[in-house]
């Protein structure tokens, strides 16, 4: 390939809203105007509305189902109980983990929560009142709330629905090189241990899950217009539980309120409503109230977590153990691909320069909503990363080594890539000591450690805390990894038009990330058309090509290059309608941002516009008309960003609260389309983990009672306590990827809670505490600093009610 | 969410509304700034029969201050006009700093001070402020007005002593005698939290000696506690840090808190300890500069 | 929602006794009535009534903000006034925000400042923001913060909410002069 200079025609591609421009995002033209079109806007003539009547017991035989009262209601068209979800051989469903769930209880049901009736009616309050007249008698069982309880030998059998289950265990799994990880411990001259939970958190996107299902009986076409991140996986998932042709559904999943992975599975809600559309031949809305969404949707985390890392004298690790329970709730609902039992666990300690490690991980069930469901993060890659960085810190303070020295000593070297990590996976490319010094920089570490040593004197409490971590992005590749089955690669389909507009679709599915921005950029970027002549689509599985959505950061890493991929392709096009313009040979023709140009002779060329038009108006003998195509991209490796958090807190010792001195960001996600949406992106993450460390967690009593039903009682930051960010960036392009990016929608969420605990573990070093459960509440904190010990969050809380 | 049905009526006149609660026989409501009344009827754990919408009352919205220093809070002066009242503040400090605490922004635009007292939530804040200033509610119903002391006011977790056909028309705040001082402080986990605790403190003081002081606590007991133990350990004393101390531990002390996930029992006293010191030593600090 | 205002349901006769109450309002300085059930939200009139989607309901209890509008030029969170309350009064909402000369400079700062990403929260933002900016002109950030926090935002982590703020406080305040 000839590298040569452009011509002054070339294209500014700032100007054009191409790679590196910060754009002014496309949606916000409709968001501000209070515009946009989110499924509860959705409204067809005839629409019906459901309400879902949930369990309020965690674990009950269902005795009777008495509705005839709800029947009586003025304006109830329809009650469904899972007796009659049966007939239609839907009271089950699977999930995305292969396991099955309820759709409406007809044995038992399982959780608090649990989805035991609806009614379809006029409005929905006329469907609420219904929903208050049926009468369900329980038998109440005993209730299991964690893993201890679950595996105990005389635990009650939760799972008695499924064939072959003796116990409460839903799976065992394992990965790394046992023999290799004992030989290191028996040469490590210290070993370091650590055991913490990672409470369960729920994604709480500010619009909660919903649909409307509409059922042509004339057409046979289901129209379901619906909260999902994953339109495909829906429509091949009803296609297969509710047995409809696959090219008569539609599902359209219009803007959608935020997701972080709470809107990745399929909720029996969307089955319900598809089911009374069909039933009533008329269209059906379902908008889960936020109780319905805290108590019933999929949640994240919910792990116990321990392991031990074995290390030499002088700082080097030489291998890791480690041991995770997960509980999963009543149904294995985990959105995850499904070679991988615990998620991408095993990601943990890639950036770090290890020999070998061993996993061992179990799940099991309890009396708790299902979920497990990758919030912000790519697959439990979150719970990874915050054992990861609380282990080293833990592993440092034992070896008495600085934390940021014992980092940079055991950091994967920038000339070790690809890099196998311990557990396996292949690295691609980093700069890690470079990120760590540009945050130890910012932060000023050597000064603020020394402004640390003098507050002491005065009996205040300062510490810092780092976390660095290098995540996976961008499943699959298609050898590895599926859903159901299905493989997860991406797609784009780029069409332009004769005036040199174009229309973009991809599989992936925005929540706010900006698709309609970004991928205009990538487009403008490749074939020089501005990015405001190019319309982005999604979500609607009628017009978009098969894609597997967008959750774990994959958008950009799968979707994204596949948009380059079909970019591409239309150039290649292009290129044989501008010889034919030029009339020249195509060796001849070369290529600038927005022109072919003759090499020979460059003034003379034709724009892509020109070419758009040739396509359709034009086209040389021979060559099919029109310029389009499409792209099926699948990733030949993951993709791995990387973040270096730094915070630095003051705790009040009195009271246990602790505030956020400053907090310092570094990340390196390879190419940045967008730097402004990047940025966006990166503080919006960071505020959730922020969330995890301080307040946000759902927590159970010993009757299985869900604490954390409402934004009462699940504590989300508000802009008064969140601290200000300060982002700094270094670009290592990603070497595999065809715009050299590597995806950042979660690297905050999944590195920055232990920023924030290491910084408050950090202060309260010297006062024989190792361990505080997030979240860090000032009670924690408090009680860690009276009793000089450890304090666990685990629940069933405790309470003297 | 969704209320059940109601029936609902906004009268012009207060005995209007009297009577309309009379014929209501215990199923009607009051809703004035409707912040916690709305919230729990979607959730149905409130369903009233008839709502009886007092918005429409003509002087309710009255936030006087009288030359003695009284002031006197209207059935209907939302959260947000105490907020704004800097001539209550400099009346009773502690007014001023509980207003901007209670609930968030948004709500405070429609929320009440004499609603906060009716509704009577063991975590609320303002029912702590107005027995730390000695308070009474006033209320009006079919036999009359009557004046009922803030501390007979409230008989349980959300109950109050109001007759069926009673509407609490106006809080009223005595006037100092003395120079006034005080604070409130609550631990909350993040704005428009209930409070985890909660401590109002008002003292008045004659020269360097306390002449009055009440001491109250939110969020530790199934009503708001008087601390009267705390505010006798400050009365006819300067407010030394022994004096201080004293008070902080019987404010610990009164409080009773049970464990929840806002923490366990002795956190919370000891938050009601830390809260209590941090006020009063506030206070005599800011008054020795000022002597 | 037909049985609660408009249209006359199917049911008719077994809703006789259901209490319908004429509610008259100024919506973006245009009025409108409806007849409403006395337990229909604020929120659901605006929504359904008046079809004006912009102001969305993100909690049921008086939390999140999304559902904040301007009621006599006020903040309040409408899923928690009955649409009945609103009868006399005043009421703007997302879509009464920009004027006939354009966008309202909150709607440009939070575009230009990136100050949202899903879009859910921005319409009680904004109108949270608005009355700050009428009471408060030249607010500090923590100003800003403090008149936010009763609005939850999930994607943007404040700081460009924030930002779009003091953004179009600035715009504003160099128009005025």
């Amino acid at each position: 390939m000839t590298v040569t200079e452009p011509t002054s025609r070339a294209l500014d591609e700032i100007k054009i809203g191409g790679m590196g421009a910060s754009r002014r995002r496309v949606e916000d033209n409709r968001f501000i105007r209070g515009k946009g079109h989110y499924v509860d806007d959705v409204v067809l003539p005839g629409m019906l509305h459901m309400e879902i009547l949930r369990s309020p017991v965690a674990h009950a035989r269902i005795v009777s189902i008495d509705a005839s009262a709800a029947w009586e209601i003025p304006g109830v068209r329809l009650v469904l109980t899972g007796e009659m979800m049966a007939t239609r051989n839907l009271a089950w469903m699977p999930t995305l983990s292969y396991d099955t769930q309820a759709v409406l209880a007809t044995d038992k049901v399982r959780f608090q929560g649990q989805e035991v009736a609806a009614v379809i009616a006029d409005d929905p309050y006329i469907a609420k009142d219904a929903c208050e007249a049926i009468v369900v008698e329980y038998e109440q069982l005993p209730v299991i709330v964690n893993p201890t309880q679950s595996l105990a030998p005389d635990a009650p059998l939760i799972r008695d629905d499924k064939v072959g289950q003796v116990d409460n265990v839903c799976f065992t799994w394992q990965v790394g090189d046992q023999d290799a990880t004992d030989r290191a411990f028996a040469e490590a001259d210290v070993v370091s241990r650590i055991e913490m939970h990672y409470p369960r958190s729920h994604p709480s996107p500010l619009e909660t899950c919903g649909s409307v299902a509409d059922f042509d009986r004339a057409t046979g076409k289901l129209t379901v217009y619906m909260t999902t991140q994953a339109p495909h996986i829906v429509r091949a998932a009803v296609a297969l539980i509710a047995e409809l042709p696959e090219h008569l559904i539609r599902i359209v999943s219009p803007d959608l309120g935020g997701g972080f992975g709470n809107k990745v599975p399929v909720y029996p809600g969307y089955v319900i409503s598809i089911l009374a559309s069909i039933l009533t031949e008329r269209p059906v809305k379902w908008i889960e109230d936020r109780t319905g969404n805290l108590i019933s949707t999929g949640f994240g985390r919910d792990v116990y977590l321990t392991g031990e890392m074995a290390l030499r004298k002088d700082g080097r690790i030489l291998g890791v153990r480690m041991h995770t329970d997960s509980d999963h709730g009543a149904f294995f609902g985990d959105a995850q691909p499904s070679k991988f039992k615990i998620g991408l666990l095993h990601s943990a300690f890639a950036c770090y320069d290890i020999p070998t490690a061993h996993l061992t991980a179990r799940g099991v069930y309890t009396n708790k909503a299902p979920g497990g469901v990758a919030y912000r993060c790519s697959f439990r890659v979150t719970e990874a990363m915050f054992f990861q960085e609380r282990m080293v810190q833990a592993a440092a303070d034992d070896l008495g080594m600085d934390q940021a020295e014992f980092r940079r000593l055991n950091f994967v070297r920038d000339d070790d890539f690809p890099h196998r990590t311990p557990f396996g996976f292949l690295t691609d490319s980093g700069q890690y000591a470079k990120c760590l010094q540009v945050g130890l920089d910012a932060i000023d570490y050597e000064g603020f450690l020394r402004e640390k040593a003098e507050a002491a004197k005065n009996g205040r409490l300062l510490g810092i805390g780092i976390s660095c971590m290098t995540e996976p992005l961008g499943a699959g590749n298609s050898r590895e990894y599926d859903i159901l089955g299905i493989k997860m690669f991406d797609s784009a389909e780029l069409r332009v038009h004769m005036t040199g507009k174009a229309i973009l679709r991809t599989g992936a599915k925005t929540q706010g990330q900006g698709h309609e921005t970004t991928w205009a950029q990538i487009v403008a970027h490749e074939l020089g058309i501005p990015a405001e002549d190019i319309l982005v689509e999604e979500g609607d599985t009628d017009t978009a090509p098969f894609g597997m959505g967008t959750y774990a950061s994959r958008s950009t890493p799968v979707a994204g290059a596949a948009i380059a991929m079909a970019a591409r392709k239309v150039k290649a096009k292009a290129r044989q309608l501008a010889a034919h313009l030029l009339e020249v040979s195509e060796e001849d023709v070369e290529w600038e941002l927005g022109r072919f140009y003759v090499r020979s002779a460059p003034d003379r060329g034709v724009s892509i516009q020109e070419c758009a038009m040739a396509a359709y108006s034009n086209m040389p003998d021979g060559l099919e008309p029109g310029l389009e195509a499409n792209a099926y991209y699948d990733p030949p490796n993951l993709t791995w960003p990387f973040g270096c958090y730094i915070a630095t807190v003051e705790i009040d010792p009195a009271t246990g609260v602790w505030d956020v001195l400053r907090f310092v960001a570094v990340d390196d996600c390879g190419v940045r389309i967008n730097p402004m949406i990047v940025e966006g992106q990166i503080m919006g993450g960071l505020t959730e983990a922020y969330a995890m460390a301080s307040m946000q967690f759902i927590t159970f009593d010993a009757d299985g009672n869900c604490i954390g039903s409402n934004f009462m009682d699940y504590l989300l930051p508000t802009a008064w306590e969140t601290p200000g960010w300060e982002l700094h960036e270094v670009v290592t392009p990603c070497p595999h990827h065809p715009i050299g990016a590597k995806g950042v929608g979660e690297c905050a969420t999944v590195g920055g809670p232990a920023a924030f605990v290491n910084a408050v573990m950090d202060a309260l070093k010297g006062h024989g505490v190792r361990n505080v459960d997030m979240p860090l509440l000032p009670d924690r904190v408090h009680e860690a600093l009276q009793t000089r010990g450890d304090v666990s969050g685990a629940p069933p809380i405790r309470t003297d009610r | 969410m969704y209320p059940s049905r109601f029936a609902y009526e906004a009268p012009r006149t207060l005995d209007e509304a009297i009577g309309l609660l009379h014929d209501g026989a215990g199923e009607a409501k009051v809703l004035a700034g409707g912040q916690s009344l709305v919230p729990l009827m979607k959730l149905r754990f409130a369903n009233p029969e008839l709502l009886v919408d007092i918005n429409n009352l003509p002087g309710l919205d009255r936030l006087e201050t009288l030359a003695d220093g009284t002031i006197r809070v209207g059935a209907l002066v939302r959260h947000r006009d105490l907020e704004r009242a800097g001539d209550v503040h400099r009346i009773q400090p502690v007014v001023g700093a509980a207003a901007p605490l209670i609930a968030d922004p948004i709500v405070r635009t429609r929320g009440t001070l004499v609603g906060s007292l009716c509704h009577a939530d063991p975590q609320g804040d303002w029912a702590a402020v107005v027995t730390a200033l000695r308070g009474y509610v006033v209320a009006q119903g079919p036999g009359g007005r009557r004046e009922i002391p803030i501390g007979d006011f409230v008989t349980g977790p959300f109950q109050n002593v109001l007759a069926h056909d009673e509407v609490a028309v106006e809080a009223v705040l005595p006037g100092p005698r003395h120079t006034v001082a005080g604070g409130f402080l609550k631990l909350e986990r993040r704005v428009g939290d209930f409070a985890t605790a909660g401590t109002a403190v008002a003292i008045e003081l004659d020269g360097d000696r306390v002449t009055r002081a009440g001491i109250a606590l939110t969020g530790v007991g199934s009503r708001t506690v008087d601390a009267t133990g705390a505010a006798e350990a400050l009365v006819g004393r300067a407010l030394t840090s022994e004096a201080i101390a004293a008070a902080a531990d019987a404010a610990a002390e009164a409080a009773q808190p049970t464990a929840d996930h806002r923490g366990s029992a002795a956190y919370k006293k000891h938050v009601i300890h830390t809260f209590v010191t941090r006020i009063l030593t506030r206070v005599s600090t800011t008054s020795e500069q000022a002597a | 929602m037909t049985s609660l205002f408009e249209e006359v349901p199917a049911t008719a006769d077994a809703d006789a006794d259901v209490p319908v109450r004429r509610v008259t309002v100024t919506l973006n300085g245009e009025r409108r009535a409806a007849d409403v059930e006395p337990r229909l939200l604020l929120a659901h009139l605006l929504r359904q009534g008046f079809r004006l989607t912009g102001t969305h309901t993100g909690c049921d209890t008086t939390n999140c903000g999304a559902c904040t509008v301007l009621v006599d030029g006020l903040p309040v969170k409408s899923c928690t006034m009955l649409a009945v309350q609103a009868d006399g009064h005043d009421v703007t909402t997302v879509e009464g925000l920009a004027g006939p000369s354009g966008l309202h400079p909150l709607q440009e700062g939070f575009k230009d400042e990136h100050g949202l990403q899903c879009g859910f929260c921005t319409p009680g933002m904004m109108l949270a923001a608005k009355a700050l900016l009428e009471e408060n002109p030249d607010p500090t950030e923590d100003e800003v913060r403090f008149a936010l926090s009763g609005n939850l935002c999930r994607c943007t982590g404040y700081q460009n909410i924030v930002k779009a703020v003091l953004w179009a406080a600035k715009r504003m305040n160099g128009s005025e002069q």
